[in-house]
């Protein structure tokens, strides 16, 4: 699984696994249960939700069990525009974030591994961000920037490219640490250029890291609602479609549109993974 | 001499960039801990005081709103790290059917959007007529921390050597002998790893928190809420001094680490 390399690298070791029905039940049980009860049953309630219809009595926020595929029209034609938005916002932030992180993590992994001194003060400085709240950090920014910035595209992106960097860097720096570096003598032994050891050597056997590494920032970019909302980095033209999920399902209680937008997030999401992976030949990585 | 080499220098100097990047918001928030109250707003600069670190519960709610994201934190990973653990073992130990399935579930949580996540279990309060409030919200970061204390800690059960626990067997351990005085023991550092991990997630989450918490308030929502009308210096001052015990943490346990590899690499 790519995300593996997200909890650093151990050595596998040969295991003879067993069978031992009861054992296995009584430790999978519990937690699959709990899975089942408060993540796929909620799938499935998002699903049928999407579906709903306005109740008679037209309350604010009554819906009733019925099949309207026509709230995903609804939602698609009312906020394409939204969905579009957050997957550019994502894609580019996703780029912009991997060409600032491939650096950091290849410094940290490999020019600074002969002191591992060094190499742990600038880990620590990597994972210091996720110790304080994303939200102050994101407010932080919005007093450095000049406030001329605020409310653009740019500034969103600027903001979901800082959010999700050290996430990036940690899976990417896992694959840089176990690169041999013999493999790069050997490289420029053989009389390949600096650049054709690194295109040829370290950028395939780093690929699992970048995999990940992209994967884990653009899924929760393109669902973002902070960073783009109006308090924050956003103004009034860079609402993405979290925000609008989270305005539909928490202030106008239209839950049927929220879910629908939801399950649409999700699918397009699962493409775009799907042909990545398979683009990337990473297949054997998840 | 030699001469200046840009491919040499381009790593170090991005790299740098990267960091100063990453740490100026930090810094920023740091400083503002230290700013001097006039109005509302914790925006612009007013002048040094000590004032907001010797009160630092002095704004409305703030001390009430941390409280509950340590308390959540706390139940959250504990539930989860002895639920996600005894999956991980299950999946490196044990062949059985349905399990490249489980795998999969597990693996899904990370894959979905929070706002997806956050949408679907308020969906699914709503029909349950559950009411929203911090019990929801530990049910909800439960769910999500599961997933990553299972991918933790399986590396680490992956790791180990069962020789060390047929040897404990031959010794006539029991089953249970040899799990709680050589298995858990060993998988230690995986799961304090995993427990640190899910407080982070917990303790730092906003979005799904924002869509199940109701009326109760966390630290992330605390801010959220009052971004509008000008988050209070306190803030500042208690996400400084999480961020000041964890890297002493870090440390400690870092120290630690290097200071008992040291004694083995004597021995």
């Amino acid at each position: 699984m790519a995300f593996t390399a997200f909890s650093g690298n151990t050595k596998a070791v040969e295991q003879h696994p067993r069978r031992q029905g009861w054992v296995v039940l009584l430790l999978l049980a519990p937690g699959i249960a709990y899975m089942l009860l408060f993540f796929v049953a909620p799938f499935i309630q998002l699903a049928l939700t999407a579906l709903q219809a306005p109740a008679a009595s037209g309350g604010i926020g009554q819906y009733v069990a019925a099949l309207e595929f026509g709230n995903y029209w609804t939602a698609l034609s009312e906020y394409w525009p939204h969905l579009v938005r957050s997957f550019i916002y994502a894609l580019t932030a996703t780029i912009i974030g991997l060409l600032i992180s491939y650096p950091l993590a290849y410094l940290i992994g490999v020019k600074v591994r002969s002191k591992p001194m060094l190499q742990g003060i600038l880990l620590i400085l990597v994972v210091a961000p996720f110790f304080i709240s994303m939200l102050l950090r994101t407010l932080a920014w919005k007093s450095i920037l000049p406030s001329e910035l605020i409310g653009t595209h740019f500034s969103v992106i600027f903001g979901l490219v800082y959010n999700f960097i050290p996430f990036m860097v940690l899976p990417m720096f896992a694959s840089l640490q176990a690169l041999d570096l013999r493999l790069l003598e050997a490289g420029s032994d053989l009389y390949a250029s600096p650049v054709t050891t690194f295109r040829r050597v370290t950028l395939p056997l780093s690929m699992p890291g970048i995999v990940s590494g992209t994967l884990l920032s653009f899924i929760p970019m393109s669902g973002d609602y902070v960073v783009a909302s109006r308090e924050f980095l956003g103004g009034t033209s860079t609402a993405m479609i979290g925000n609008v999920i989270e305005s539909n399902f928490l202030q106008t209680q239209n839950y049927p549109m929220a879910a629908a937008l939801s399950i649409m997030l999700m699918v397009i999401i699962l493409i775009m993974i799907a042909t990545y992976v398979r683009k990337s030949g990473a297949e054997d990585l998840l | 001499m030699k001469k200046f080499s840009l491919g040499k220098a381009f790593v170090p100097v991005v790299g740098a960039i990267g960091l100063i990047y990453l740490l100026l918001p930090i810094a920023h928030v740091i400083l503002f801990s230290f700013n001097e109250k006039r109005g509302r707003n914790n925006i612009i600069w007013n002048g040094f005081t000590l004032a907001n670190w010797q009160n630092p519960c002095g704004a409305p709610q703030v001390c009430t709103a941390f409280g509950n994201s340590i308390m959540v934190g706390l139940v959250s990973t504990v539930i989860a790290t002895v639920l996600g653990t005894m999956i991980a073992i299950a999946l490196v130990r044990y062949r059985f059917k349905f399990r490249s399935t489980i795998s999969l579930l597990l693996f899904t949580p990370m894959a979905t959007p929070e706002v997806v996540l956050g949408a679907g279990l308020a969906a699914q309060f709503l029909l349950a007529g559950v009411e929203k409030g911090l019990g929801t919200v530990i049910l909800a970061h439960v769910m999500f921390c599961i997933s990553y204390v299972v991918v933790a800690v399986k590396a680490r059960v992956a790791s180990l050597n069962p020789a060390i626990e047929e040897a404990g067997r031959d010794l006539y351990a029991s089953p249970g002998q040899v799990f709680w005085r050589i298995t858990l023991p060993m998988l230690m550092p995986g799961i304090i790893g995993a427990a640190l991990l899910s407080f982070a997630l917990s303790f730092d989450d906003f979005i799904i928190t924002n869509f199940n918490s109701g009326t109760a308030t966390t630290f992330p929502k605390f801010i959220y809420v009052s971004a509008l009308k000008g988050v209070p210096a306190q803030a500042n001052v208690l996400a400084s001094i999480v961020l000041i015990g964890a890297l002493l943490l870090v440390i400690i346990v870092q120290s630690v680490n290097i200071s008992r590899q040291k004694k083995l690499a004597t021995r």
